[in-house]
């Protein structure tokens, strides 16, 4: 949900591939046989009820789909890839269109194949701890079916009340509470998938690990490439006692860096730790009136979860460690409604930005140690364009999120904001990290592949991807540097 | 036919450049699957072996595949961490004294008693350097705990029993080791009470981290308990935190009978058995089947089997079946499917009997085809040895 203000600039860096002009011809037949398969309310063709469906989280790119298709069924969604994949028009799944990559944004000669009309809570098993959901609920909805009874799903994207579980599944979402619980793969035990033929095939269930190759692993994280989900069985968990932030203030990230790497390596595993630099603090407290420290320049929210009693140990635990790392403000919460101001405070960290700027929100992983040398060269980096940034993100797994802060109707500041971005991305890559930690390649990094990637390690990913949609049907535009893709089929052609 | 141990990645791909029908091998010591006697190359993971990074503040360890679990655990130790999945020796289930490697380790996704709340080898897994069928070296994933930068071969690389590519590399994450660890043991419960048992121990906020379940014939290889089932459940972390929730867990399964609680020296002991299948490390090749189901399905399936002898981890979803004479494989089989699915894997057996059954659970048609067109996108000529896994 972390997006820039709307508008309708729009900007190009980006390439698309030239719409197939015979599929653009074919368009009132495609949507005829559409409709014969998804009836009623379940064909959208009509340009203005297609105008949300032009974009997803990453604002700054939008392209009219040839038609949506709302399916309500497995079977539906079966026969539409059937139908689609024989004519070779290409397919973009979409769950609740919340990406921040662009890993739904359409083109012009795709149609859209959305899951919103699939949220149905299929069945909650207690005993065996697991949730047969469809997939186009919401990440939210699932743990609060299941909160009544004392449990919950632990991938906490901060959009959960927007975005959908088949979104989810298809990036490999993680969230704040990740650092304990593990990413969406980590939560996954099985999907019913409809493959670009139409065939349903069902991997996983309430059990453990495959029987043969790992596809479930392969599949969570594909980015709506090898298929379409449309049923997810889920882990829950048991909630736990309580749960209680602290905050630690610091007068460097150095300081705060350290301060991450030393309480994780102890052996405690708090449920979260976020961190916040200067602007961030600013902003958020101007924002929020959170009673954040202002005399500090980054700020730790340490969150430890369980009775009373552990809590209280935890936290001195950690307390003794910052007090290490000559921490200079630590403030527990005294109660449940200060714990919810640190929280609150913390969450509209992306909200309380974009009421001062446009911004656009980067996702590069570094090794833990690397933390205070990558915030320093962010910071310069970012000098250098002339442009600010917010710092605020889950320091626990080197998961950064540099907003980078800019007017979307200067399109002269809007290309250096996203050529900023990516040398922060790359920044992270140089520094032993990835180019992204939880958001998704999309159309955003996918220019920036081979900065991370060889031909030949992306090559073995292109593979794999044919070994499911050999055409290059599904979602064909994302991920893969066009320049890379060789002799693999799609695409080579851009607008 | 020969044996290539190369002894570097370079040396790895010109191999395969060119040679052809290659076996991959790590320390062998997880000898599972189907071997049908055919003279092959062997190609040995041993020669690349060494620890390239560990820094425990990072909670990463990079390795080279052929690198001896023992090598890597002793510097874990050293460094007070661990794998968190604990990873599960073969070698005395099937008798053999070779050297688990971290690559066979991880393509064999040996998991144990921690998996079915810590996650698999697999979840452990971050990045990984290996060698296609083509000779090209490449890499995928990376050294950090949050990427979703790509497709994730990693996962497929985890669990491919060496049927995919030589893996030459390993970086995996690692986890600080715990003060204490403690097992609440309820006593004399039948199957099915078991399971209810360990289902509302793991509906409460006690953090479980083993639950595992021995009928009375298997528990009489545990001397301690006497004639008695009995049930585990472990807690693990900071000793004022394992005392704190090991009373909260004893009230609320007051209703289930007698309770023990064994001190730590008597957890690791134990936990350590169950992970290595000791019961049925006995020296034989007497049947023994790993079974997968959801946690209140495995008492139902030795029901249905009229077993005499198996016993229960992972809440109950992992169930380790020995059989009297022959595997028995349509039987296990239909009785999984007909109770809700999962999947059977024969372990451990005599050679001839594993070419005889299909070993890993047959998948279907769809499915296969998948799996078929992913190994020949990694493997185009057919140079690796894959009937391992059919």
């Amino acid at each position: 949900m972390s997006t820039a203000k709307k508008s309708e600039a729009v900007s190009t860096g980006i390439q698309m591939p030239k719409p197939d002009p015979a599929i653009l011809l074919k368009r009132d037949q495609i949507v005829a046989a559409l409709k014969a398969i998804v009836p009623g309310e379940g064909v959208v063709d009509d340009p203005t009820a297609m105008k949300p469906f032009e974009t997803d989280g990453f604002l700054a790119y939008r392209f009219m789909p040839l038609a949506v298709v709302l399916p309500e069924t497995t079977e539906q969604v079966s026969a539409v890839l059937k139908y689609l994949s024989n004519e070779g028009v290409p397919i973009i799944p979409r769950g609740a269109g919340t990406s921040l990559s662009g890993g739904a944004i359409p083109q012009e000669d795709a149609v859209i194949v959305g899951l919103s009309r699939m949220i149905k809570i299929l069945n909650k098993d207690y005993e065996n701890r697991t949730l047969l959901v469809q997939s186009g609920a919401t990440n939210l909805s699932i743990s609060d079916a299941v909160s009544a009874d004392g449990f919950f799903y632990a991938p906490d994207p901060s959009s959960q009340l927007a975005c959908s579980i088949g979104g989810n599944i298809g990036m490999n979402s993680g969230g704040a509470h990740c650092l304990k619980y593990g990413v969406t793969t980590n939560n996954l035990l099985g999907v019913k998938m409809v493959l670009i033929d139409g065939t349903v095939v069902e991997l996983g269930g309430e059990h453990l690990d495959a029987a043969g190759l790992d596809l479930l692993g392969v599949i969570c994280g594909s980015e709506g490439q090898l298929g379409i989900v449309t049923e997810a069985t889920v882990r829950l968990i048991a909630k736990p006692a309580g749960a209680r932030p602290v905050m630690f203030g610091f007068d460097t990230s150095e300081y705060a860096g350290a301060c991450v790497a030393d309480i994780i390596g102890t052996g405690i595993v708090p449920v979260a730790i976020e961190f916040m630099d200067k602007p961030a603090i600013d902003i958020c407290e101007a924002f929020a009136k959170a009673g954040y420290p202002m005399d500090v320049n980054a700020l730790l929210i340490v969150e430890v979860e369980g009775s009373d009693e552990e809590m209280d140990d935890m936290l001195a635990r950690i307390v003794t460690i910052a007090k290490r790392h000559k921490v200079k403000v630590v403030k527990e919460s005294q109660s449940a409604t200060e714990a919810a101001l640190i929280w609150k405070g913390r969450k509209s960290a992306f909200g309380a930005t974009g009421r001062i700027a446009d911004y656009i929100c980067m996702d590069g992983t570094v090794p833990l140690g690397q933390l205070p040398y990558v915030l320093k060269e962010t910071a310069r980096i970012v000098e250098e364009y002339g442009l600010r940034v917010v710092n605020v993100f889950h320091a626990g797994d080197g998961n950064m999120h540099p907003l980078i802060l800019y007017n979307i109707n200067d399109p002269i500041e809007a290309q250096k904001a996203e050529d900023c971005g990516m040398d922060l991305l790359k920044l992270c890559v140089d520094a032993g990290g990835c180019l992204t930690g939880e958001h998704g390649v999309g159309i955003e990094k996918r220019d920036l592949m081979l900065y991370q990637y060889t031909q030949e390690d992306l090559d073995q990913q292109m593979a794999v991807r044919a070994a499911f949609d050999p055409e290059w049907i599904l979602n064909p535009s994302k991920v893969f540097p066009f320049e890379a893709r060789g002799n693999q089929k799609p695409l080579v052609e851009s607008a | 036919m020969s044996v290539f141990e190369p002894k570097s990645e370079e040396e790895c791909a010109a191999i395969i450049l060119e040679g052809d029908s290659f076996e991959i091998q790590g320390g062998g010591s997880r000898a599972v699957g189907r071997f049908d006697g055919n003279s092959r190359n062997i190609l040995s993971t041993k020669g690349m072996s060494g620890i390239v990074d560990y820094e425990p503040a990072e909670m990463v360890m990079i390795a080279k595949a052929g690198t001896p679990v023992s090598e890597i655990e002793k510097a874990l130790k050293k460094g007070g961490q661990r794998m968190i999945f604990e990873p599960l020796d073969y070698s005395g289930l099937l008798g053999n004294k070779s050297k688990s490697t971290i690559g066979g380790l991880i393509a064999t996704n040996a998991s144990g008693p921690r998996r079915f709340v810590a996650g698999a080898a697999r979840d452990s897994f971050l990045g990984v350097r290996f060698v296609n069928g083509k000779g090209d070296i490449i890499k995928a994933g990376g050294r950090v705990m949050k990427n979703v930068t790509g497709l994730d071969l990693v996962k497929l690389l985890a669990g491919s029993w060496g049927t995919l590519a030589p893996m030459t590399e390993v970086t995996f994450k690692v986890v600080p080791q715990v003060e204490t660890e403690a097992t609440l043991v309820l006593l004399g419960l039948s199957d099915e009470k078991a399971a209810q048992a360990m289902a509302a121990a793991m509906a409460t906020s006690c953090e479980i981290t083993g639950a595992s379940h021995f009928p009375v014939n298997v528990a009489s290889s545990f001397k301690e308990f006497g004639d008695n089932s009995v049930t585990l459940l472990r807690l693990e972390g900071f000793k004022k935190s394992v005392k704190l929730r090991i009373e909260n867990l004893q009230k609320a399964l007051s209703s289930f009978g007698e309770q023990l609680i064994l001190n730590d020296k008597q957890t690791k002991a134990i936990w350590a058995d169950i992970r290595d299948v000791k019961p049925f490390a006995d020296s034989t090749n007497t049947p023994v089947w790993r079974v997968s189901v959801a946690p209140m399905t495995g008492y139902k399936v030795v029901a249905e089997l009229g077993a005499e002898n198996a016993f229960y981890d992972w809440q109950g979803g992992l169930v380790w079946l020995r059989m009297d004479a022959a595997p028995e494989a349509d039987k296990v089989r239909a009785a999984i499917s007909k109770l809700g699915g999962g999947h059977a894997t024969l372990v451990r057996a005599s050679a001839e009997q594993r070419l005889s059954t299909e070993v890993f659970q047959p998948e279907n048609e769809a499915v296969a085809a998948i799996s078929k067109r992913i190994r020949e996108q990694f493997d185009p000529m057919g140079k690796f040895y894959t009937g391992r896994m059919d």
